[in-house]
C-alpha cells in the first residue's frame, strides 16, 4: 500500500500505462465482446419479441412490461441474483447485460415499424405487395433508421454498465476502475473511465454513420 | 350500350361496417365504360372513397360483386388484381427510401420485367408526366408536391394498366399546381385512353374533368349518373342540384366551346369602305361602331362618332380587348363580352382570320337551353 500512496501525488503515471499496455488490450477485447455479444444477444431476442408483438398486438404490454421491469433492477443486485446460478462467469454477465438491452430494443423495433406511415402501406398494397412483401420490403427498410438508433442506445448503455461486471471478475475498463477504487491507485482509475468513455463515443459515433449509411434518403431534403 | 364496352362494373355493392346501422355504401349498382374519365363526387360521408377503394379490393365489399373488363374481382388474390390496376392517392405515398425510378418501376418489379425494360419504360414514363429524367435518381423528399404527385401518376401507369383508381389526387397541391395538373392529366388520359375513376369533393373538378360524374349522397346513394351537361341543365333531384351550389349555368357554359353557339358575321366592313357604306351596316345592325376587316383580318373597330364623315381607310382602328378561338368555353366568352367596349366577343380561328361574333343574346341562349 505504501507504493500505491507514494504515487498518489501523481494523477497519470505513464509508466504504469506502459509496463501494462498488455492487459489494457485484453481488457478492450474483454469490454467490447461482453457488449457486442449481449447486444447481439439482445437484438435477436427483441426482433423475435418484437415480431410476437406486431404480430399479437395485446402481447405489446406485458412484453414490455417485464422488460422495463428487468430494465429497473439494479444492475449489482441482478449479477448478485444471478450468481448462485451461473457463478462468476461470463453466462451471468451476458445473461444480465443482454436483459438491459431488451426495453430500449424492442420498444425502438415496434416503434420504427408503427412510424411507418398508414398511407405508405396503403400505396404498397395499392401497387400489388403481398402482405409479408410490404413488411420486408417497405416497412423494414423504412423502420431501420429507428431500429438503429435503439441499438446505438443500447450499445452505449452497455458499454457502461460492463464496467460493474468488474464486481464478479469481468468488468472490461471496470477492472481497473475497480481496483483504482480500492488501492487508492489514481491512474487505474482514471484509465479505466477514460477508456470506457472513449469506447462508447467512437462506437456512438460508428452508429450515427451506420444510420446515415442505411437511410440515404432522410440525409437529403428538397432545396 | 354493348356488353364489352363495360369495363368495371358493381352489382349491389355494399359495404358494411360491424358495429354502425348503416351500410358506408348500400347496394351500389355502376357500370363504367372503357375509356370513360368517371368523377366520384358527393358530401363527406357518401362512400365516394370507399366505393373506389372496393373496385381494387383496399376496402373489401361486404356483398355484391365487382367485374373488372369482366373478371370477378374477387376471383383471384388482391395483390394480383391490384397490379393490373393503376392507383394514385391524395397523400400520394411514394416510398420515401426509394429513388424516384425506383418509386415508379414498383409495379413492374413486382411483376417480374427484366431491369433493362424497367429502365426503358421509367425513362419513358417520366417524360410522359413532364419531369426531367434527371429526378430519377433523388428521392422523394427532394422534390416538390405537385412533382411528388406526377411521379404517382406515373407510378401508377407504369405496368399500363387498363383501369385508373385516382382518391383526391389533386387535393393537396396549391390551387395552380392543381390547375395545372388537371389539365395535363386530362391530356394525358385522352392520349392513353385509360379508364378512369376519380374521387373527388370539389364538384368544380368533377365537371371539369369527369365524361360522366356519379353523384352519391350518405350511405353510396347514387343520385345521378351523367354527363357533365346532362347533370348542370337537368339535376336529377333537390340533393343535386344543392350539390352542384350556384353558377350552375356559368358552370355549364364552362363546358361547352363556343362553337356551339350562333356565331354571327357582325357590324364590320373592310378598311376600303365609304363612310356612307360604314353607316349602313351600323344602322342595319343598330350599333355606334364597326368591326374594321383588312382581307379575313380584324383589325379593330371604329367608332361611329370618330367617322364623321371620313372613310374607314381614313381612322386608326382600336384594338379589341380579347379575342377568342373557337374550341374557347362559352364562359371565357361571356367573359370577353362583359368586360369588353363592344358588349361583343370576336372569334377567329386558329391562323387568326376572323370568325365571327357572339353576343350576350346568344350565349344567354346556351345557358337557357
Amino acid at each position: 500500500m505504501s507504493v500505491v500512496f507514494g504515487q498518489a501525488d501523481q494523477l497519470l503515471d505513464w509508466s504504469w500505462v506502459e509496463r501494462n499496455i498488455g492487459q489494457i488490450v485484453d481488457r478492450t477485447w474483454e469490454h467490447l465482446t461482453l457488449t457486442g455479444i449481449s447486444v447481439a444477444l439482445g437484438l435477436v431476442i427483441s426482433v423475435l419479441l418484437a415480431i410476437v408483438v406486431l404480430r399479437w398486438r395485446w402481447s405489446y404490454p406485458p412484453i414490455t412490461g417485464a422488460a422495463g421491469l428487468l430494465y429497473t433492477i439494479p444492475s449489482l443486485a441482478l449479477f448478485a441474483l444471478l450468481v448462485p446460478f451461473t457463478g462468476l462467469s461470463q453466462t451471468t454477465a451476458v445473461i444480465a447485460l443482454t436483459s438491459y438491452t431488451l426495453f430500449i430494443l424492442i420498444r425502438n423495433i415496434v416503434a420504427g415499424i408503427d412510424g411507418v406511415p398508414a398511407y405508405v402501406k396503403e400505396a404498397a398494397d395499392g401497387m400489388g405487395y403481398t402482405p409479408r412483401s410490404r413488411f420486408w420490403r417497405i416497412e423494414v427498410p423504412l423502420a431501420l433508421p429507428a431500429i438503429v438508433a435503439g441499438v446505438r442506445i443500447a450499445t452505449v448503455t452497455t458499454v457502461g454498465l460492463v464496467t460493474v461486471t468488474a464486481v464478479i471478475g469481468l468488468g472490461g475498463y471496470g477492472f481497473f476502475i475497480l481496483r483504482g477504487l480500492n488501492t487508492f491507485f489514481w491512474t487505474q482509475l482514471i484509465v479505466g473511465v477514460l477508456l470506457s468513455v472513449v469506447l462508447a463515443t467512437i462506437l456512438d459515433l460508428a452508429f450515427v454513420a451506420l444510420q446515415a449509411w442505411l437511410s440515404p434518403w432522410s440525409k437529403r431534403r428538397a432545396a | 350500350m354493348a356488353e364489352t364496352d363495360v369495363m368495371i362494373r358493381l352489382q349491389s355493392v355494399t359495404k358494411q361496417y360491424a358495429g354502425t346501422e348503416l351500410p358506408a355504401v348500400g347496394d351500389l349498382s355502376l357500370d363504367i365504360e372503357r375509356g370513360e374519365f368517371v368523377t366520384l363526387v358527393g358530401p363527406s360521408g357518401c362512400g365516394k372513397t370507399t366505393t373506389l377503394k372496393m373496385i381494387n379490393r383496399i376496402i373489401e365489399p361486404t356483398s355484391g360483386k365487382i367485374l373488372i373488363d369482366g373478371v370477378d374481382a374477387l376471383s383471384m388474390p388482391a395483390h394480383e388484381l391490384r397490379r393490373s390496376i393503376g392507383y394514385v392517392i391524395q397523400q400520394i405515398g411514394l416510398f420515401p427510401h426509394r429513388t424516384i425510378a425506383q418509386n415508379v418501376g414498383t409495379v413492374p418489379s413486382l411483376l417480374g420485367w427484366e431491369d433493362s425494360r424497367i429502365a426503358e419504360r421509367t425513362d419513358e414514363l417520366i417524360e410522359v408526366v413532364g419531369l426531367e429524367r434527371e429526378m430519377l435518381d433523388r428521392y422523394p423528399s427532394e422534390l416538390s408536391g405537385g412533382q411528388q404527385q406526377r411521379v404517382g401518376v406515373a407510378r401508377a401507369l407504369a405496368a399500363d394498366p387498363p383501369v385508373l383508381l385516382m382518391d383526391e389526387p389533386f387535393g393537396a397541391v396549391d390551387p395552380i399546381v392543381r390547375g395545372h395538373l388537371q389539365q395535363e392529366f386530362l391530356e394525358l388520359q385522352r392520349k392513353l385512353g385509360k379508364t378512369v375513376v376519380f374521387v373527388t369533393h370539389d364538384i368544380d373538378e368533377a365537371i371539369r374533368l369527369g365524361t360522366r360524374i356519379a353523384i352519391l349522397n350518405i350511405g353510396g346513394v347514387l343520385e345521378q349518373y351523367d354527363t357533365p351537361t346532362e347533370i348542370l341543365s337537368n339535376p336529377a333531384n333537390q340533393f343535386v342540384e344543392d350539390f352542384l351550389g350556384g353558377e350552375r349555368g356559368l358552370k355549364r357554359l364552362g363546358l361547352l366551346p363556343i362553337s356551339s353557339a350562333d356565331i354571327v358575321r357582325g357590324p364590320v366592313a373592310d378598311r376600303t369602305s365609304t363612310a356612307e357604306d360604314a353607316r349602313a351596316v351600323m344602322a342595319e345592325h343598330e350599333v355606334d361602331w364597326i368591326g374594321v376587316l383588312d382581307g379575313d383580318r380584324l383589325l379593330g373597330w371604329v367608332e361611329a362618332s370618330a367617322l364623321d364623315g371620313a372613310d374607314l381607310s381614313e381612322v386608326e382602328p382600336r384594338p379589341f380587348a380579347v379575342s377568342l378561338t373557337a374550341d374557347a368555353s362559352l364562359r371565357e366568352a361571356l367573359d370577353s363580352v362583359v368586360t369588353g367596349h363592344a358588349r361583343t366577343a370576336v372569334v377567329v380561328d386558329r391562323e387568326g382570320k376572323y370568325r365571327g361574333m357572339l353576343d350576350l343574346e346568344a350565349i344567354s341562349e346556351e345557358i337557357t337551353e
